[in-house]
């Protein structure tokens, strides 16, 4: 009840904020705008950015008490005003139990939706389909378990050119700089995809924001993750590498493109029949490294 | 000496051997962690590299996907791949799959798989009876083979898992350290 | 005890100090290290500032315009280990060896030979560290946290990293018993625990923390040298290790890390406060406990980091939990801190505008990390700007104001000048906005989806950055003022008439003449002065 309300209050507050950043002089693509998370396209991510502003707001409230009375002090006691100091103020048991105790009632109201929202989190059962991530030095490699169909993913062409040292190229001239792929993974809509991520050679942080996932991809070890994309939002979804993982770790995007039920299924069975006809003598895929130092 | 410097001394060699005995607990950080991911119910990876003497308790009334990864370690030379991506078993019950390596490195090479498990609590109720892990595998120039895994999925495995991926990541001599670019 | 003290005092009236180079290379005066290491800090301050100028001047606009990605790595890299380990924790030793001394009624730190030798290997640690940049390969370029495997891709500047940090730790580690044993054996007779200024009670608790913690990093590095030229796999999975292994490890040496930052600056604040407010700090043995119990939690909360390498779902549980109660000791701080401004007698001296600001923009920094406790919450912020934001809300104007502050509180004790305080004002001023225009829209940066340790960036990120780099630019430049003002106050400051630099003052150090003599209590103080300090 009172997170509803907080959260209504939060979009009003945000929308504020939102509308004046917007009067701002802006050019093309402004980034003026982007003040904060955004609510994202799963029920998860929508309950992190509830659970951001809810903090926010209760820090928000914290911060105009604890600094008015900071600002009133220091406005209202000044020598130069003819302040005199109250040498005994030294010491008041009730009002330190006080400033112990309340935090205390604020933490525990803090750390239950949060506690509920990780529990739902970490619930990696019951899963359509499963997709293993291989972040490698510098891209990402896809492996549609269930179909044999597998990829990698890098930065595309023209992103690549214009970030080269003094390149030339205007970065604001290029679609989506540093964000768009050469292969985006593409999921379907409306079905729990778990991620089954791991690292080739470092670690890499496999991270889309819209979904609310960031999850660590680590050599030798595989790190599980899922999402389940709203069914009226396909789209491109994009994020990055969070992880530094070397010399390009700016340089490898992570591109989603998610469709319909029907057009994923289309999609996956041409790639399928795509990759049997390619790969005839060897059936299996490339590995990462041989692959990466042919790119 | 005089009674306080004395006094001195001793306190600074009492922190030194404080400062010490904190860099030895650095080290023993490292046997505490194995520990410490068994309690916490993160699972002890390097119980899937221990052979398990089981006997079987199968529980039709249960079935668990098994799921199959394989890698290969960043320095490549090699086709590794499991025989068959995923299997359904009954909890209790032994089972067997095979992966198939073959050595590509344009030399007889000694490689050694290591295993993971996702999630990774499950490691506590994975137990193998055989696995091509538990010794480093020689193979000659273009050997091609496959090597079997025996496994049994502990009947008291926590209700809720429906899906249990087994990895494997592939790792010769060469790739101890990952190269520098 | 007594003993020492008479032997001191024969040296009390002419103060006899050796001449020349050998005053410093031989150094066992507690102020002449102190001051090294104050120099030595201000000077790594501004080598790491410079590397933070190369960082923002890349970052002005996107595209790639002045270096190499990989020298932007080994760029925010370097700059992290110049400023924690180069600027901040030698800056709090050489206030510590300052001040301690002064303020307990002690006539020297307890070790004084040690004390020479703790402060001499940071320059040979630095100096090796920096003329990694030289090598091939270049500098150290996986982060200043050295997670493997990453680490180990670096070149020949790998064991000269590792050494590096050895060295470092190692002069902390000394420098840290030096302290403790001043403090435990070194108080003037009638200086209780409980008498003592925070400054000396916060610093106590760090050096107790960076005994603790220091030699786990040693043990971390060490690892890794050993994985890296002698076989073992302690953080490699091919032999059966874990990466995320190191990473636990780090961090647990990490987060007391952050601590070592940033108590002395809690003790300094509590100093400045209240001469500037006429008043006693409120809630004294509060502020005492509070300190020990920050101290305590930050050994349980070190996974907090790491959120996202996959850990039990009860791990991150009591790792959010624990994070999250450290916001109560740190908040009866900020509300002690305010207390002893309400009903004061308020001036506006530099050092207290330093305090002030101290107040207000750390606890920004803490209400960030609170945010990033909430597990669900961080997993949308880790390795973001919001991070870069948060830490260094905490470091700038926490840890370094802090430090600026007590410089400036300070610096009139020991040179017998004042500074210019309009300059200082200036500074103040300066340091203050452009400190919140370089780092509060990375805050924006962080949510609207921008990694941290990014050499380009999407063009929607361009307007912030910008800003920032403005903020940044204006920020260093800033900079600039104070070593000029201390030299200056050195050169031609004005004297300071009487023991005390500031009215409201308290404390030991304003019963000696100013500037402080070399040998100071010699004769340990009366039980009035003592008493007189000690006014809570
Ligand atoms: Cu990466
Ligand atoms: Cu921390």
């Amino acid at each position: 009840m009172i997170r509803a309300k907080m959260a209504q209050f939060a979009k009003l507050a945000a929308a504020l904020v939102l509308s004046f950043a917007g009067s701002l002089p802006a050019h093309a693509e402004s980034g003026w705008g982007l003040l904060n998370m955004t609510q994202g396209v799963t029920e998860i991510s929508r309950k992190i950015y509830d659970l951001h502003m809810e903090i926010f707001w209760i820090c928000v409230i914290i911060a105009v008490i604890v600094f008015g009375a900071m600002i009133w002090s220091i406005v209202t006691y000044r020598k130069s005003k003819g302040a005199v100091a109250d040498v005994t103020l030294v010491h008041n048991t009730k009002v330190e139990l006080i400033w112990t105790t309340i935090p205390v009632v604020i933490l525990v109201f803090m750390a239950v939706p949060a506690a509920r929202t990780l529990v739902e989190i970490e619930d990696t059962t019951k899963t359509d389909l499963s997709i293993k991530v291989t972040g490698f030095q510098w891209g990402w490699q896809y492996d549609y378990l269930d179909s044999g169909v597998a990829y990698f993913s890098r930065l595309d062409r023209k992103s690549d050119a214009a970030r080269e040292l003094m390149s030339g190229i205007d970065p604001t001239t290029v679609d989506h700089y540093l964000l768009s792929v050469d292969k985006p993974l593409v999921v379907p809509v409306g079905m729990k995809v778990r991620l089954l991520i791991t690292g080739a050679d470092v670690i890499h942080s496999w991270w889309v924001p819209a979904f609310g996932v960031k999850k660590d991809a680590i050599p030798g070890f595989v790190n599980e993750a899922w999402f389940k994309v709203d069914t009226d939002k396909p789209g491109l979804y994009r994020g990055q590498c969070a992880e530094l993982c070397g010399r390009d770790h700016g340089f490898m995007p992570i591109v989603v493109d998610v469709r319909s039920k029907a057009d994923f299924e289309a999609w996956l069975k041409d790639k399928a029949a795509e990759q049997k006809q390619a790969a005839a003598p060897p059936a299996a895929a490339p590995d990462v490294a041989t692959a990466a130092a042919a790119g | 000496m005089t009674d306080f410097k004395r006094a001195n001394l001793s306190m600074t060699w009492k922190l030194l051997a404080i400062a010490l005995g904190a860099f030895g607990f650095g080290f023993a950080l490292v046997p505490l962690y194995n520990v410490l991911c068994s309690v916490t119910g993160y699972g002890d990876q390097t119980k899937l590299l221990q052979r398990v003497k089981a006997i079987e308790h199968p529980d039709p009334s249960r079935t668990v996907t098994i799921e199959f990864l394989a890698d290969v370690a960043s320095s490549g030379g090699w086709d590794f791949r499991p025989v068959v991506r995923t299997i359904e078993v009954h909890p209790g019950q032994i089972y067997s799959a095979e992966f198939i390596a073959h050595n590509l490195t344009g030399h007889a090479s000694t490689a050694q798989a290591v295993p993971n498990i996702a999630p990774s609590m499950v490691a506590a109720y994975f137990h193998k009876t055989e696995c091509f892990c538990f010794s480093p595998q020689h193979f000659a120039l273009n050997e091609e083979r496959k090597m079997p895994v025996r496994f049994i999925v502990d009947p008291a495995l926590p209700k809720h898992v429906d899906r249990i991926t087994l990895a494997y990541t592939f790792y010769d001599e060469s790739s101890r350290v990952s190269s520098a670019r | 005890m007594a003993e020492q003290h008479a032997h001191a005092a024969e040296h009390d009236d002419h103060d006899h100090k050796p001449h020349g180079w050998r005053r410093w290379v031989y150094a066992t005066n507690h102020k002449d290290i102190g001051t090294m290491y104050l120099i030595f800090a201000c000077t790594m301050f501004f080598i790491g500032g410079a590397m933070a100028m190369v960082i923002r001047l890349e970052l002005f606009k996107p595209g790639m315009q002045f270096v190499d990605p990989q020298f932007f790595n080994s760029m925010t890299t370097m700059h992290a280990l110049m400023m924690i380990f180069g600027a901040v924790m030698p800056a709090w030793t050489g206030l510590a060896n300052w001040m301690i001394p002064l303020q307990v009624g002690a006539p020297d730190m307890a070790l004084p030979r040690l004390n020479n030798f703790s402060f001499w290997i940071l320059p040979f640690a630095f100096t090796l560290l920096l003329s990694s940049l030289f090598v091939p390969g270049g500098a150290p370029a996986g982060g200043w946290t050295m997670y493997p495997p990453l680490v180990l891709q670096n070149g020949a500047s790998f064991p000269m990293l590792i050494f590096s940090i050895h060295l470092m730790g190692a002069s902390s580690i000394l420098g840290a018993i030096n302290v403790v044993v001043t403090i435990m054996n070194l108080r003037a007779p009638g200086m209780t625990l409980l008498r003592m200024p925070l400054f000396v009670w916060t610093w106590l608790i760090t050096a107790y923390l960076l005994i603790a913690v220091m030699p786990v990093l040693a043990g971390a590095v060490t690892m890794l040298l050993t994985d890296h030229f002698f076989g073992t796999t302690f953080f490699t999975a091919a032999g059966g290790g874990d990466p995320v292994m190191f990473q636990h490890i780090f961090w647990f040496f990490g987060h007391p890390e952050v601590y070592i930052l940033i108590l002395p600056a809690f003790g300094i604040v509590s100093e400045i406060i209240p001469t500037f407010s006429r008043k006693p700090l409120f809630g004294y043995e509060a502020m005492v406990y509070a300190t020990a119990s920050i101290a305590f939690l930050s050994f349980i909360v070190w996974a907090h980091h790491m959120f996202t390498v996959g850990m039990p779902l009860a791990a991150q549980l009591f790792f959010m939990l624990s994070t999250m109660l450290i916001a109560i000791p740190t908040g009866v701080k900020v509300f002690n801190w305010t207390t002893t401004m309400f009903r004061g007698s308020l001036t506006f001296e530099p050092p207290m505008l330093f305090a002030i600001a101290f107040l207000f923009l750390f606890s920004i920094g803490g209400f960030s990390g609170l945010m990033l406790a909430i597990v669900p919450a961080d997993y949308q912020y880790q390795d973001t700007y919001f991070v870069v934001a948060h830490f260094h809300y905490v470091l700038v104007p926490g840890a370094i104001f802090g430090i600026m502050a007590g410089v400036y509180y300070w610096l009139p004790k020991w040179v017998g000048n004042m500074y210019d305080q309009t300059l200082a004002k200036w500074h103040f001023w300066l340091s203050t906005i452009f400190v919140n225009v370089l780092f509060f829209p990375q805050h924006f940066l962080g949510l609207a989806g921008m990694p941290r340790r990014i050499p380009d960036y999407a063009v929607q990120f361009t307007d912030w950055n910008m800003v920032s780099s403005i903020g940044g630019f204006g920020f260093g430049l800033a900079q600039l003022l104070f070593p000029y003002l201390i030299w200056k106050c050195v050169k031609s400051g004005e004297r300071v008439v009487g023991n005390k630099a500031w009215e409201g003052a308290h404390g030991l150090e304003w019963e000696l003449p100013s500037p402080a003599p070399y040998h100071s209590w010699g004769t340990p103080p009366s039980e009035t002065m003592i008493a007189r300090g000690a006014a809570h």
